[in-house]
């Protein structure tokens, strides 16, 4: 658990961030410039803020009317910098290793391991400046883990990669995640890697937490404009992989007891997996739809509308636990005569696997 | 004319380079703390002392040799306190020597160890804190090791610029043969003889050969650790 109630000025700037978080990976998510890096620092210990407390797990490491200030070596916060910071003037191993032979932590997790999971044990003799960036950022993830981190705080860590050297790292952020559990604290501004990796999201605009929550949860709030507008807005359901045709080479993805299809191999049976659907590929309809091409129909419950000044209307529809967005026009709402309570069916036109 | 050096200018030689060496040993740990100390920290006064390190490349080195002279001569406050304390006498003796060597090479030092410093600005030893590493020895491993060129290249230019002073060596200690008659002073010393003019040959180059052979392998130094580093923003 991450405890934060803090409150600093930093030139003319403010920063106020009051939020708790439990395990598994949080997402701090703000637009640049939003105090994003100025909060972590202050959580890993780099700078101190000027008013209130922070607590990581049952240990108070920052309490200004108690002065308390744990520095940053004794804060056990495994930091991953955005441009990778590694030692130029050690190989990868003595990098990997620095926190044990230099300040004599000790890890639960070996070097092998470390090098195995994150797929950088060809590396290990060589120097730094010979790595591609996606490499020196794995190098970074493995040297933080190796010193034994109560949590691992993540800047920006893909901020500097291209896209296809993104699509590299992140699945072994998601494989750390489901290795070893530590908590993690992530930084971006990309609502991308966010979907695929986070379980809360700690929201920050011009120095303020303006909500934090679960994921899904965030992303379908209406009343949180960074997040739910824009063309691309929608919703992230969690789902899990039953079948595979090989016939049609259509995946059976199981939600909430119905079944979503897409076409393609993606991934292993059982597996778990986020589907981002986004708000104007879902139409709905009073009844069951027969002889159509969309394959992928489920039966929802509608909650609410909300009409926006514009011509469309959002529509928040549940399915099972789970809610899916839905973003008509106006006109259709009404003449389909659209209210809360109401069972209906949505029809989806594609869907995208965030995974 | 021979091209062999005499005895006498041997011993300019052998002891120039004993000057040398020890006003590097003397004044190169100072410069580089005070170099790190200029770099990343911002005080108040921060520009008079960097004006004060820097003073003995302005200054006249006759006024630099006068201002020893006064604070470490025998009369000195400085000079009664390291002879009654240390025993170390200054005033007429090589160590003189290399007192004012160092004092003047020392501004040659700094330029490059601060220079070196002010490269990496402190994100490589945020790393390392983060990772359980005491400011002390994060110093030690990353800040110092970085900064090796810089600090390697101050050395020589130093021991270069030491080699050769002349103007504070002859104010502060005089012209003694065997004490403290470096190579330069050797130098002015054939150049005003009648018959020296073989030996002022000689010793030109001499100087000539100390000094590229220092520019050059500063260079080298620099090269190659700067390759082995391979660069600092890694």
């Amino acid at each position: 658990m991450i405890d934060v109630d803090i409150s600093s000025r930093l030139g003319d700037f403010s920063l106020s961030a009051k939020f708790t978080v439990n395990s598994g990976i949080t997402a701090i998510f703000g637009r640049s410039g939003a105090g994003k890096s100025s909060l972590i620092r202050m959580i890993a210990g780099l700078s101190a803020p000027d008013r209130g407390r922070i607590a990581l797990g049952e240990r108070v490491v920052f309490d200004r009317a108690a002065s308390i200030n744990v520095p940053v070596q004794q804060r056990g916060v495994g930091m991953v910098f955005q441009d990778a910071r590694l030692f130029p003037h050690m190989s990868v191993e003595r990098n990997l290793l620095y926190s044990q032979w230099a300040a004599g932590r000790q890890s639960a997790v070996g070097l092998g391991e470390i090098a195995e999971l994150l797929g950088i044990a060809h590396l290990l003799k060589r120097r730094p400046h010979g790595l591609s960036g996606g490499e020196k950022q794995r190098v970074a993830i493995g040297r933080a883990l190796l010193s034994n981190p109560q949590i691992l705080v993540l800047d920006e860590p893909l901020a500097s990669l291209d896209a296809s050297r993104k699509a590299e790292i992140l699945p072994y952020l998601l494989k750390l995640k489901n290795e070893f559990g530590i908590p993690m604290l992530y930084v971006s501004h990309s609502l991308g890697e966010i979907e695929q990796l986070a379980d809360t999201l700690v929201l920050l605009d011009a120095g303020t937490v303006v909500a934090h929550g679960p994921i899904a949860q965030m992303l379908s709030n209406l009343e949180l404009p960074q997040l739910a507008s824009g063309p691309d807005a929608g919703s992230l359901l969690f789902a899990k992989l039953d079948h595979y045709d090989a016939q049609w080479q259509i995946t059976e993805f199981g939600l909430e007891g119905q079944i979503l299809q897409l076409p393609g191999m993606l991934g292993e049976v059982g597996q778990d997996a986020r589907i981002r659907i986004k708000a104007k590929d879902v139409a709905l309809a009073r009844k069951a739809p027969d002889e159509a091409s969309i394959r992928n129909v489920l039966s929802v419950v509608i909650e609410g509308i909300t009409e926006t000044s514009g011509p469309y209307a959002e529509v928040d529809c549940r399915v099972g636990e789970q809610h899916l967005r839905a973003r008509l026009t106006r006109h259709s709402v009404h003449e389909l005569q659209l209210t809360a309570g109401q069972k209906v069916f949505a029809l989806i036109k594609s869907v995208a696997l965030d995974q | 004319m021979s091209f062999y050096l005499t005895d006498a200018e041997w011993e300019a030689i052998k002891l120039s380079l004993q000057v040398a060496g020890l006003a590097i040993t003397i004044a190169l740990p100072p410069a580089v703390l005070l170099g790190y100390v200029l770099a990343r920290w911002k005080f108040p006064g921060h520009t008079l002392v960097n004006a004060l390190v820097h003073l003995p490349i302005v200054l006249p080195p006759v006024v630099t040799g006068y201002v020893l002279l006064v604070l470490f001569g025998r009369q000195g406050v400085l000079g009664a306190f390291f002879a009654d304390v240390f025993g170390i006498v200054f005033a007429f003796r090589w160590t003189g020597a290399a007192l004012a060597a160092g004092v003047m090479a020392f501004p040659l030092i700094i330029r490059p160890v601060k220079l070196s410093f002010e490269l990496s600005d402190g994100q490589l030893e945020e790393a390392s804190h983060s990772l359980g590493t005491s400011r002390l020895r994060t110093f030690l491993l990353i800040t110092l090791p970085l900064a090796l060129p810089g600090i390697l290249s101050g050395a020589i230019l130093g021991f270069a610029k030491a080699m050769g002073e002349f103007g504070a060596t002859i104010t502060f200690v005089s012209n003694i043969p065997g004490e403290t008659r470096t190579l330069s002073l050797a130098l002015y010393t054939e150049m005003q003889s009648l018959s020296g003019e073989a030996g002022t040959i000689r010793l030109t180059v001499i100087a000539i050969v100390v000094s590229i052979c220092a520019l050059v392998f500063s260079e080298i130094i620099s090269r190659r650790l700067s390759r082995k580093l391979g660069g600092r923003h890694d």
